[in-house]
């Protein structure tokens, strides 16, 4: 009897909640830690980047619309969904971390735990972020967080699971939609991320994933004007950091410098905060 | 018929269409822009931080003067007390004959004959007015026929000009179409007098209620517009004189008229009454700036303004006793 | 009927003692500049030289970003309510000195009297007040259980409403514990330095301000120092890129505050005479030299036509001319560069179709003057439609729907501030909700506070100043 033939499957891009091939038509071969062919992934180009933006831009309008307890119902449905799959994430990341059993574990604990997290800040960021400013006039003034929009994310490189969401969560909590920019050698777990995305509830366009080589379509995201900001966390302090921040003042893009933390600390509300426009509403009183 | 929802621009067809009966008055009355507070009040504040100084100062305490409608109103009032107020009326400033007579006296109506007595013996005195309260002033509670009697009344006895009050519960309750055509009787009891509207202010409450009662008394035809009467607070407030002005401002725009206006009612100092006239040089405009366009009712407003006029001419502080107390 | 005029009701200017030239103020103390250079300041109502002041180079920067670091551990250790103290101190000193204030600042910026007296002095007075406060409360500001300052401040401010800047920018620092190096508008030094003397009179400590002028070179020379841990920057929207993009790679923060092209929508159910009063206060507010001005007007279509014949009849009514007079509303054009700005911008109007009128007014003959202008049958690629103006001129459009004044409003890289204007509360919220600007002032505009953050969206800048979020200006956010 002949062993069976593994299907393999090349993985494709998430865009406006569809899988689509790189319009380049390229891809490459992805590797486990200890050298073994996992898959092949799409390798996206600045074209895919530039869709990419489109489908943000289009989800964003959506998902900033839905009420915050709906974004947060939608949020803590993604981590049902990754309880649900939890296997293979362990899996996806003893083979490409070199992490033992229990340590996948435990990073996806954190990772499901860290989707939690985020999802209760929906409706309760306003109250954190916001205020009523008690003017000294007859005005009732107050001001609420406003997502800032299109939010490009140059993933984490190494940490590919929580380090991922660290970066994503807090961009779409408040109603920012995302281009991801996943880590190059390791993309397997935001793959997978894209198919929980894609069964649970979260709008077309609000998280679109790229799997491929941030010093390739990075410069396309961090001068594109319809982006309005950009988390570098996973760009390592350097030139090339240091020219994605240079070309992101071309639209005067808000950004996040390169993280050098642990993802594995207890966040803090930094990238929470990055990613919102204070917005101050004055009105007089008076009948 | 114009059909836009709010009356930002308005057409002489729509103050026709207005008067036709209560429904096209109500719905005129509603479309009517609303007012802010504190937007309004936020202008007519920084209206009163113009500066008047030198001669400009001089030119205005002479027209507030001459636009005085010097009043009495007590119960207490008597034929000596209003001979008084007619001398004073006359002869502002008894060592200065510079001084301008003021516009009026304003008195309530069984006092116009003694006012009208007192005048006729001045020979400055055929240019002053003589206005009487009428329609159950202050209250204006009473039938419409003791309010036309009330007027005629006064009208018999010689008054130039009829200071009425308008119906606040019938305002307040929302019919309109009966303070409309309570003012129009008056307007016909009135024959040649002229028709001051009181709109009392400070019982209406709200700016959109000033607004709207202000243009139902042009509707109806009112000479004049007039703030309060004198017995309530918030009064003539500069907000409310500024509120005012703008629609006598918008009535001659879409007509061409010009309807005067008066605020009465709390001002005392001279740097109120140059607010005023701030307020209605720069809302109506010049044309205005007139006895026959612009009254201030007060009763001792007039000696601050003597006392700001001798301070004028003679370089230092006056004092009370240099005005006469009448 | 009487013709009135206002007669002329002066200021005094007599209470403000300027000298021959001013040095640059380091470590407490006035110096002279080791550039050994000078610019002059000019009162653009009437081309007289105020005073000479120094032009700081690249050495003076850094005598002063030395100074601030010096101060910095001290000044950042010492206790929040002492520090407290010496902004009430400073807050104080600017009420008591308001009317100094205020004439200085009209003579130095062109601005009416009534301005500096009535909103820019008492509003820099209650920045401190405010900031003061919070110096011993900053563990419940929200940014953690111990938040703390970045560092060094290099502060660059505009000339539109120099005291007020120097306020929005030095009150918040200090109270949360950095030192600062500002550096004024070459136009409009003058205020920043008598501030420099209050800083003395308060007996804050040396160096913990510290206030470099000078023109362009100087500003960039405080960005650049590699002493500044945070760069807060307010001014035109292409210097704002130039210094995002300047300080990429290092380790310095940065808030910007930048232009501005504010839509005030006018709805069909607005209080229409309040609504002229905020077209008016919107546009013509310090000459609209005005980051946050009400520059477009967006007027529902069936009422556009009503209201700009009002409009006109009440800019018309406009008082423009000497600043100093206390009834002046619209003074004097701050620079000749700004007046040639306005110039060009505005030709571009005429030149691209749209209609042009303005207030036939009598000009002084001396200074820089612009008539307070609007131009009608403006489309959305205009120029004047798009590009910030940042002087009295208006640009008035029209709209038909909600939908439509929520999408001209957004089409613009600015979104700084925006006005609505009804008497319907559910569109106020629905307009507000929608409009993509830091500051929407419905039924109002341009009203300004210490409580009340200020910001920007998109090109317009990031970080706020007043309020909460004005805090996190100037504390560490990691």
């Amino acid at each position: 009897m002949t062993e069976r033939i593994e299907v393999r499957k090349t993985y494709k891009l998430f865009i406006n909640g569809a899988f689509v091939r790189s319009e380049s038509g390229r891809s490459y071969e992805v590797f486990s830690h200890d050298g073994e062919f996992l898959a092949n992934v799409a390798h996206a180009s600045r074209k895919d980047a530039r869709d990419a933006v489109v489908a943000a831009r289009a989800g964003q309008a959506v998902w900033a619309k839905a009420t915050a307890y709906n974004r947060g119902q939608v949020l803590f449905r993604v981590a049902e969904v990754m309880e649900s799959r939890r296997a293979q994430f362990e899996e996806e990341l003893r083979r490409t971390e070199n992490v033992s059993e229990k340590k996948a574990r435990k990073a996806v604990d954190n990772a499901i735990d860290r989707v939690v997290w985020y999802a209760g800040w929906t409706d309760k960021l306003a109250a954190i972020a916001g205020a009523n400013n008690p003017v000294a006039g007859p005005y009732f003034n107050f001001t609420v967080p406003e997502p800032t929009g299109v939010i490009a994310i140059m993933a984490p490189q190494s940490d590919s699971l929580l380090g991922l969401l660290s970066v994503i969560l807090p961009a779409i909590a408040s109603g920012n939609s995302t281009v991801v920019v996943t880590s190059f050698h390791r993309p397997i777990p935001a793959i997978t991320l894209s198919e929980v995305l894609a069964t649970s509830d979260v709008p077309a366009g609000v998280v679109n994933i790229l799997t491929g080589d941030f010093s390739e379509i990075g410069t396309w995201l961090a001068e594109h004007s319809d982006v309005d900001g950009i988390d570098l966390a996973g760009v390592p302090v350097g030139d090339f950091a240091t020219k994605l921040e240079a070309l992101a003042a071309s639209n005067i893009k808000r950004v996040a410098r390169p993280f050098t933390g642990d993802w594995n600390d207890e966040p803090s509300l930094y990238r929470l905060r990055q990613w919102i426009e204070s917005k101050t509403v004055w009105h007089p009183i008076g009948a | 018929m114009t059909t836009a929802a709010h009356l930002v621009h308005l057409a002489a067809s729509d103050l026709e269409d207005a008067r036709r009966d209560e429904a096209s008055l109500r719905s005129f009355i509603s479309r009517l822009p609303g007012v802010d507070k504190v937007g309004l009040e936020a202008r007519a504040a920084a209206l009163g931080t113009r500066s008047i100084k030198t001669s400009a100062k001089a030119q205005l305490i002479d027209l507030a003067i001459a636009m005085v409608d010097l009043t009495t109103l007590e119960g207490a009032d008597t034929t000596g007390k209003v001979t008084q107020l007619c001398a004073k009326a006359v002869t502002p400033d008894p060592l200065d004959a510079s001084v301008p007579a003021v516009a009026a006296v304003c008195v309530y109506g069984d006092k116009v004959a003694d006012a009208k007595a007192a005048l006729s013996t001045h020979p400055r005195g055929a240019g002053i007015n003589v206005a009487a309260v009428a329609t159950a002033f202050p209250s204006g509670r009473a039938s419409l026929a003791v309010k036309l009697l009330d007027t005629r009344d006064a009208v018999d006895a010689g008054a130039d000009e009829i200071d009425m009050v308008i119906d606040r519960g019938a305002f307040l309750s929302g019919r309109y179409g009966q303070v409309f055509e309570e003012i129009q009787h008056v307007k016909q009891a009135c024959g040649q007098a002229h028709l001051k509207v009181i709109l009392e202010t400070g019982e209406l409450q709200t700016y959109d209620n000033i607004k709207r009662a202000s243009w139902i008394a042009m509707l109806a035809g009112a000479d004049f517009i007039k703030t309060s009467t004198g017995k309530v607070p918030l009064a003539a407030t500069p907000a409310n004189v500024l509120l005012m002005l703008e629609a006598c401002r918008d009535w001659h725009r879409v007509t061409g008229e010009k309807i005067g206006m008066k605020p009465a009612g709390g001002i005392r100092t001279t740097k109120d009454a140059m607010k005023m006239l701030v307020l209605v040089h720069e809302t109506t405009g010049d044309e205005w700036l007139t006895p026959s366009l612009f009254r201030i009712g007060a009763s001792t407003l007039l000696n601050d303004l003597l006392m700001q006029r001798q301070k004028l001419r003679d370089g230092h502080y006056s004092s009370s006793r240099y005005v006469t107390n009448d | 009927m009487t013709h009135f005029e206002y007669a002329p009701a002066p200021e005094s200017r007599s209470v403000v003692e300027l000298k021959e030239s001013y040095g640059l103020f380091i470590d407490g103390e006035f110096v002279d500049p080791l550039s050994d250079s000078y610019l002059s300041s000019v009162n653009p109502a009437t081309e007289e030289v105020l005073a000479h002041f120094a032009v700081g180079s690249d050495a003076d920067v850094d005598a002063a970003v030395r100074a601030a670091r010096r101060a910095l551990p001290k000044w950042s250790k010492l206790p929040g309510s002492e520090r407290g103290k010496y902004l009430f101190r400073i807050a104080r000193i600017l009420q008591e000195r308001a009317r100094e204030f205020a004439v200085l600042e009209t003579l130095d910026n062109g601005k009416p009297i009534k301005e500096s007296r009535d909103v820019d002095v008492p509003l820099a007075a209650a920045h401190f007040f405010y900031h003061a406060g919070w110096a011993d409360k900053l563990e419940y500001a929200g940014y953690g259980k111990n938040p703390k300052p970045i560092g060094v401040a290099g502060q660059v401010i505009p000339w539109n409403f120099p005291l007020l800047m120097l306020a929005w920018k030095v009150a918040p620092a200090l109270a949360c514990g950095n030192t600062v190096v500002l550096k004024p508008a070459e136009t409009t030094p003058l205020t920043a330095l008598l501030f420099a003397e209050v800083c003395q009179q308060a007996g804050l400590p040396k160096g913990v301000v510290n206030i470099v002028t000078g023109a362009g070179a100087t500003g960039a020379a405080v960005v650049a120092h590699a002493g500044v841990d945070k760069v807060a920057f307010t001014g035109s929207t292409a210097v704002g890129k130039s210094i995002a993009a300047a300080i990429a790679g290092t380790h310095k923060r940065l808030t910007l505050e930048l232009g501005g092209k504010g839509a005030n929508i006018i709805f069909d159910d607005a209080p229409v005479d309040q609504a002229i009063e905020g077209i008016i206060n919107g546009i013509f507010f310090n000459q609209g030299h005005v980051c946050c001005a009400g520059s477009r007007l967006l007027l529902q279509e069936s009422i556009a036509e009503e209201v700009i014949s009002r409009l006109q009849h009440r800019m018309s009514t406009l008082r423009v001319g000497d600043p100093m007079d206390k009834n002046t509303d619209v003074g004097a054009i701050n620079s000749l560069a700004q007046l040639q700005r306005i110039t060009d911008i505005a030709s571009s109007g005429d030149a691209e179709g749209a209609r042009r009128w303005s207030v036939d007014c009598a000009l002084p003959e001396r200074g820089y003057w612009y008539r307070p202008t609007l131009f009608l049958d403006v489309t959305e690629s205009h120029r004047i439609a798009r590009e910030e103006i940042f002087g009295p001129v208006l640009a008035v459009q029209t709209f038909r729907t909600p939908t439509e004044a929520i999408e001209k409003a957004n089409n613009s890289p600015y979104g700084l501030s925006a006005g609505v204007w009804s008497d319907k509360g559910s569109r106020i919220h629905l307009m507000a909700e929608n409009l993509k600007a830091g500051v929407v002032w419905a039924n109002s505009f341009n009203k300004f506070d210490p409580t009340s953050p200020f910001g920007g969206y998109k090109e317009s800048g990031y970080g706020r100043e007043g309020g909460v979020a004005g805090l996190a200006s100037y504390l560490v956010q990691e």
